[in-house]
This record gives C-alpha cells, structure tokens and sequence, in this order.
C-alpha cells in the first residue's frame, strides 16, 4: 500500500452523484488528524464537513474551492507517513490525480448500448437510469473480461431496445465527434410552431421517456415536429434532432463546469440548477405564491442622518469600526419593530407567532449566490454591537463561510439593492417572515427643504409585506417609523426611547 | 467496563444526596437528575408510584462509562459514513441516556424490538457495535442472533417492530412465563412519528385486550425526520396510553437515572402479569435524522442550543464530580477507553469482506429450497464464465 492515499468524493447522501467544494479547512502541507474536518462540501441536500479518513500530512489538493466534484473522484491526497522521509517520484507516489481522478471523464464503453433516458440507460452523473433509488456508476466501470473471448470492449452491440432508424452512434472511442457536424435535422421554423395536431403552440405531445431523453440530449421538444400517434414527437424524431451530439454530450457533461459561458451551437447555455440556486429558487417561489405581498415605497430625505454617520465616524471610539448607512436603517427597523412588534411574525396556518426577538436578516450577494444571515436578537443589541455585528456578517459572507445556522431563524431581512446603483425594488419575503425592507441607493437629488429647492441626499425605501398579517395601515405606519428615524435619527430617539 | 446490571447489586448503596422534594421543570415529566447535575431524591407518579434508584459509586461510574462509549462509537460511525464507509447511519446524539437507562433497566431474561436507531440498547445488551456497521455498510443483514442476545434485528419500516413485540409478549403469557421475579418482559422500541402509524395503534390495542407482558418505549426526539411534534399529536404522547386502557408515563429521556427507574418499574410490572404501558421518553435528537438528511433546514439554531443544555452526558459529569464519585483520571481513562474502542470499531470495519455474491441465497429460507438451489446453480455458472473467477 502506497503511502500516499488519495480520498475519494464520498456519496454523502443517498444517492447523489456530485458535490460542490465549498471551502478547504487544511491546505497542502498541513499535518492533520484522523477524523478532522478537512474540507466543507456542498450537495444538493446539504453542506457538510468531511472528516480525514488518515491522520497524516496534505500532499496535494486536487480541486479548488467553488469547483463541482463527481462523487467517486479523488479530492485530496495524503501521506500517511510523512516522518518516513521524502517520497520517491515513483508513479504509484506520485501527487497527481490517479487514474481513477481522470475516469470520470471517460466515457465507459458499454454507453451505447442502451439509449440515453431508458431505465438501465446513462444518466446524468454517470449513473444509470433506475426507476427507484440509486444505480451503479457505469462511467470508471470496467467489465470483467469473460473466459475465452478476446478483448472486446471496442465492439457495440446494439442493444435489442435500440429500436427505429436513428443512426447507431459512432463507435464511442474517446474523441468526440467533430463540432462541426451539424446536426441533421433541428427543425427551427419560422413560422409559428405547429404541432402534430395542426395546433398552433398549445402543450407540446411526448410521453415522459422521450422529454427525458429530450432533456439529456439538449432539445428543445417545442422545435420539433412529431411524426408519431396524434403528432407526438417520438424518440426517433429527438435522435435525429439531436443526432450529431450523443456521443458528445457524455463528455460534455462530464467535463467540470466552466465559469465562463461557454455556448454550444445553438448558441445557447444550460447551466444545472443546483446548490443555493436551488434553494434561492424554491425559496423565492414559495414564499411569492403562498404570501400575498404588497409593497409600499417611501421616499425620504436623509441628510441629516448621513451628517449624523459623519459625526459618529468623527468620535474616537468609532474610530476603528466601520458605519455604513445600512447601519442606520438596521436601528430605524429595529425601533420600528418595538412599536409595531406585530412586523416581526410569521404566519403559521390557523396561528400567527409574534416574535419579542428580531433575528435581522441581511441578504447579502456572495459568489455561492444569494445568502441572507441574520443577526441573532438585534434588537438587544447596542449601536455598537450592531455595528460590529454587521461587519463580522458581511465578512462571514463575503468569505464564503456563513453556516447554516447562521442563516436560519431569520425574522425580519434587510435587503441593500442600493449597493448596486438603483434606487429601489419590490423584494419577495424570506419564508417564514412578514416584513422585508429595500434600502436603496441615496444620492444627492433636488428636493424641496426649508421652501426652497435644494439638492439634498435622498433615498428610497420598499417595505414588502405579508397582507396575511399585516394590513396596509400597520405597513405604512412601520415605513413611516423607519423613514421617520432616517430623516432625523436623533429627534426620533429621543421621541421613542 | 460496567456491562453488568447496575440495579441488581445490592452492595454499598448510595442514598441521593441533597435531596429534594419536588419535581422540577415540567410537572408531567419525571426527573432523578437535574440538566445541572443535581440529584432529586425521588418522584411521585401520578399513581403513586414513587421512583427511585440507589445505585452504589461504581454503578453510577458504569453509567457513565456507557454514555460516554455509546456517543463515542455513534461519531465515529458518523465520521466513516462521511468517508464513504458506511452507505448511510442514523446517528443516536442526544439520546444515549434514553437508551443506556432503558437498556440497563433490561433484565438477562426480557426481549427487546428495536427500530434502527438503537445503537445504545444494542450495545448495553452486550452485542459487538460494529454489527449494525455491517449493516449499514452492506455486507450482511445485521448478523446477531436475536435469541441469543434477547434484542431483535434492527427494524426500517416504521413501527413494524410493536406489532412484533406485540405478538411476541402475548407469546410470553402463553408459554406461562410471567407472574413472578424471574418473569420474562418485553421492550418495544419506537418514535415519536410511529405514534401516527397504523401498526403502533394496532400494536396497542392488542397489548391492552390481551394484557401482554410488554413496554412501549417512546423515544420522543421532537421530530419524524423534519415534522415537528406539532404536527404528529395535539396532546402529549403518554396519554395516548389513556384511551387504549394502560398507564402512560413521561419521563425526563435526557435523564438516564430516571429513564432507567422508569423502565425498570414499567419492565417489573409486565414481568408480574399487570400488563402493558407506555413510556415516552422525552429527548431531542440533537444531529441529522439520518446521515442523508440536513436539520438546518427545518429547526432553528436556538433550539438546538436549549437542547444542548441538557446534554445527558454533561449532567451525569457534573454530578460525579460534585458528589466526588469519580475524579479527573476516571474522567480521562473513560475517554481514553472511548478512543481506543472507536479506533478498533474503524480498523475492523475497514476490514470488513465483501460478500461472496452467491450468498444472497443463503438466508431467504431456512432450509433452503430447490428453486433457490436452482437458480443459485445458475447464478455460480454465470460468475464462472468470467476470467480469473474463484469460482
């Protein structure tokens, strides 16, 4: 056994077949422990650390951080005896990805044989089609050779389920077929699409086994023409559409997922949704067609708040800490809230639990996509604290490193749209929560001060709500409050405090 | 190792210190042992019941020692599942005293039904842990022998396991091996989300009518998977036990003195022809549902973090320590004993062998049958006709 063992991607869950790496908690040269966490993965069900199956010293680290993995492929390296002196460069020690690292982008040689999108067919991932569960990988998978036959394993057997007319794919050695092969047939009509039935657009006939393989080949069903029963679109019809890339796309869908766009012929990007897309995705949909939201805007003059940020940045013990505006409009929300707690509620079916605690969350726009943490009982918090939290909140995110329980239990979200240059915006509430608050961007606007037209700073806020529990006078009341705060900070704590 | 029966000596028992009267926290649950650490001396139950234990130094020491290996092996479990060792584990974090006192309350003679989750029980019935790895790994079916141990195999399927139970205690009355010390009880194992089946309901029923010598054993972890308590029952589980005719009772699941009293009287009961009853052990599974699953997205950090101030192990440290039971070196020789058994549960299981394909004919009937000799022939055949086959 080589001193250097490489650890595999695990299946994680049950039937997973990739994991995004997150963060790596050790780099190359550290001495780590058995059954420390090593590095923290993302799958489509949860983000989780990986403990080390060796204690030893980190030899190589073979993906970075943000890349997708194959479940089955080697992620890091380690020697599992580092006090034995130098490694040899022998191929066995070497810290290169072995060559099961590269199998995954082989195409295992039985692919062929059974169509893509049949049960006992290639899947995404590398796995076969199963009706339940999880089926054995068929990419890295190496047949046992039978007694008394000559190796075989370049010859295709047609499967008998390869039925109709479509050409047999190419022999399916591992350059893949020219890009330049067009394919034969997509038909991109001009005309509106009609369908087999004479119908013009209307839902699209194809029985669930041909849009799955519709799907795995990349085409779109609503450019065919169907030439089956009724003018539904037959599996022969989706091979000749999308002939020229099936023995491409394995390799394509194998290959790790560039950041780039990278678009195919038909000048399009497919991109998997997965990880906090998936979440935000299902998140944002929930929440907009169970909530009934209204949005109120409220445009206020901010000046004197911004002036009064100045002076706080000017005491000596602000120095070192970092005041933003979104500071002021975090305190505006949370005195808001104490005179108007019914905000901060959630809608429970024949209930709704009001919260005396204000887990404010702050949606914040990070690489792994949109995250919203929250900052725990805010409203208990000083200035100061809020202050400093908001900074440790940013910095947590910005770093890739905010947890899963730093994002749940949030009450009531801050959502800062005005970082990005705009003025406001009509955000969906978080599930669970009733109140969800845009901070545009201020800038210096013509505004009518004191009678005369002056250029003054000026903002936009959008109060989301959840019509269930709050009705439009609480919503403008609130809004009200917070605005009231932000155009004059000091007199509205000494009226409210 | 304290594999022994703690209640059963009689040798050297200490009275409770610094006792006190009165229940504490919730009036309806019984606690011996404080989240603190602090010892009440006895609980009254609603039928007067009081309950009680005096356990001698090295019992309450064995207790310990148990909780602790139990946790222990559970992680390490959890850890080769992260490695890819093990296909899948359902973590017991959290309720190690539900289990250990409930598994120590057995006597040799009593029968248990687990549900797949019973790694605390299994291990206080003196099974080797790392037969459920095996299971979990794939390469047996969980191979101990339930006659043997007096626990049966582990059951998936969701409250299968009372209807076993059920039909196994009635058994036990028929065969005339209740009424008496040496009585034989049963301990049906299950959660709070199989209140809600079918089976469970049945399985109470039949206890009732038939007065079999059986205890159901909640353990209440607050959730099915992610459905929280709320939506499996509108009022507390041990009074479910009301309606089918048979005492419920809730103790304190983090609580392993209490569970253990509890059951202990629950099991002396059944053993003596009274009957069965229900008690529901109130815990929190403070990690995932099963390996495959992610609580963060359905329960929120806070109350994780109450939970966490009723550690059992915790509680059960603070109380040696402040009675001077056990010392700093006891605490480390226990740990130390916990790393060296969860480094051999791993190296043993890393050298578990895969299975002989042909093998999956061997266990469908007990004597065989010619279909299967049959189709295992052609099964031998087939694996043979590949090169370099051992067969």
């Amino acid at each position: 056994m080589s001193r250097i063992k490489e650890f595999n991607l695990p299946d994680l869950g049950e039937g997973l077949t990739e994991g995004e790496i997150l963060a790596w908690l050790v780099k190359v040269g550290d001495t780590i422990e058995l059954n420390q966490p090593i590095v923290e993965v993302e799958t489509a069900k949860a983000a989780v650390e990986i403990p080390a199956k060796w204690a030893g010293q980190v030899q190589a680290i073979f993906h970075p951080e943000g890349t997708t993995v194959e479940v089955g492929t080697p992620i890091i390296a380690i020697d599992t005896d580092p006090g034995a002196g130098p490694i040899e460069k022998s191929a066995a020690n070497l810290p290169t990805p072995s060559a099961a690292a590269l199998a995954a982008v082989e195409v295992a040689p039985a692919e062929g044989m059974v169509e893509p999108g049949l049960i006992g067919g290639p899947a995404p991932g590398g796995r076969t089609a199963v009706l339940v569960g999880y089926g054995p990988r068929t990419t890295a998978a190496k047949r046992r050779p039978r007694k008394n036959s000559a190796p075989a394993q370049t010859t295709v057997i047609p499967a008998p389920t390869h039925a109709g007319p479509a050409p047999a794919p190419a022999a399916p050695t591992a350059a893949p077929a020219a890009p330049t092969a067009v394919p034969a047939a997509p038909v991109v009509p001009a005309a509106p699409v009609v369908n087999g039935n004479g119908r013009v657009g209307g839902p699209v006939l194809a029985k669930p086994p041909v849009r799955k393989l519709a799907k795995d080949l990349g085409v779109d069903l609503r450019t065919l023409t169907g030439s089956g029963p009724l003018g539904s679109i037959t599996r022969e019809d989706v091979h000749r559409a999308g002939s020229a890339p099936t023995v491409a796309e394995p390799l394509a869908a194998a290959a790790p997922a560039s950041s780039a766009a990278s678009f195919g012929a038909d000048r399009e990007q497919r991109i998997p949704v997965k990880g906090v897309r998936k979440l935000t995705a299902e998140n944002m949909s929930r929440s907009a067609f169970t909530a009934p939201h209204v949005t109120e805007f409220l445009t206020v003059d901010v000046t004197r708040a911004m002036k009064a940020l100045d002076r706080l940045r000017g005491r000596r013990e602000w120095r070192d800490v970092r005041v933003s505006p979104l500071l002021l409009v975090a305190k505006a929300v949370l005195l808001a809230v104490k005179r108007h707690p019914m905000v901060n509620s959630t809608w429970a079916g024949d209930e709704i639990v009001v919260k005396e605690y204000v887990n404010l969350g702050i949606a914040a726009a990070t690489e792994r996509g949109l995250i919203v943490p929250n900052i725990k009982d805010a409203g208990q918090l000083t200035l100061r604290e809020l202050a400093d939290a908001l900074t440790g909140l940013v910095q947590t995110a910005k770093a890739g490193k905010t947890s899963p329980a730093d994002m749940s239990g949030g009450t009531l979200t801050i959502t800062n749209v005005g970082v990005f240059g705009v003025d406001t915006g009509t955000p969906i509430l978080p599930p669970g929560e009733s109140a969800i608050l845009a901070f545009g961007a201020v800038r210096e606007q013509p505004w009518v001060h004191k009678g005369k037209v002056k250029p003054r700073l000026v903002t936009t806020l959008a109060l989301s709500f959840d019509h269930r529990i709050i009705d439009g006078e609480l919503g403008s009341k609130f809004l009200r409050d917070v605005g009231d705060f932000l155009t004059d900070p000091e007199a509205a704590l000494l009226a409210w405090t | 190792m304290a594999k022994g029966d703690p209640g059963a000596s009689t040798r050297g028992r200490r009275a409770a210190p610094r006792s006190r009267k009165a229940v504490t926290g919730d009036p309806e649950l019984v606690q011996l042992l404080t989240p603190a650490g602090e010892r009440i001396e006895s609980v009254t139950g609603p039928d007067g019941t009081v309950y009680r234990v005096d356990f001698t130094d090295e019992e309450y020491r064995g207790l310990y020692r148990d909780l602790v290996l139990v946790r222990k092996l559970d992680a390490e479990a959890t850890a080769l599942q992260r490695q890819g060792e093990l296909g899948l584990w359902a973590s017991l974090l959290g309720q190690e005293a539900a289990q250990v006192g409930s598994g120590r309350a057995l006597r040799a003679q009593d029968m248990a039904f687990p549900t797949y989750r019973e790694h605390g029980v299994l291990y206080c019935r003196g099974i080797d842990p790392i037969m459920p790895l095996g299971l979990f790994r794939g390469v047996d079916q969980g191979g101990w022998d339930p006659n043997e141990f007096k626990f049966n195999m582990y059951t998936i399927v969701i409250g299968a396991q009372t209807l076993h139970a059920t039909g196994y205690a009635m058994g036990v009355t028929m065969d005339g091996k209740t009424g008496g010390e040496d009585g034989e009880a049963v301990i049906a194992y299950f959660g709070d989300g199989a209140t809600s089946q079918g089976d469970v309901n049945e399985a109470f029923v039949w206890a009732s009518v038939f007065n079999a010598p059986l205890v159901f054993f909640c353990q209440n972890n607050q959730y099915a998977i992610s459905e929280p308590l709320e939506r499996q029952t509108r009022v507390p589980l041990y009074r479910r036990a009301a309606g089918f005719g048979f005492p419920g009772i809730r103790v304190d699941g983090n609580d392993v003195l209490a569970t253990y009293a509890v059951t202990r009287h629950a099991l002396d009961n059944a053993r003596h022809g009274q009957g069965p009853s229900l008690i529901e052990a109130y815990t929190y599974r403070m990690g995932a549902h099963t390996t495959s699953d992610d609580p963060t997205r359905y329960r929120i950090a806070s109350e994780v973090e109450a939970w966490q101030a009723k550690d059992p192990i915790a509680r059960v440290k603070a109380f040696l320590e402040r009675e001077k039971i056990a010392d700093a070196g006891f605490f480390a020789e226990v740990d130390e004993q916990a790393r060296r058994e969860a480094v051999d549960l791993r190296e043993r299981v890393l050298e578990m062998p895969n299975p002989e394909p042909v093998t999956m004919f061997d266990h469908v009937y007990p004597n065989g049958s010619p279909l299967l000799d049959q189709q295992r022939a052609q099964f031998s055949r087939y694996l043979e006709s590949f090169e370099g086959s051992a067969h």
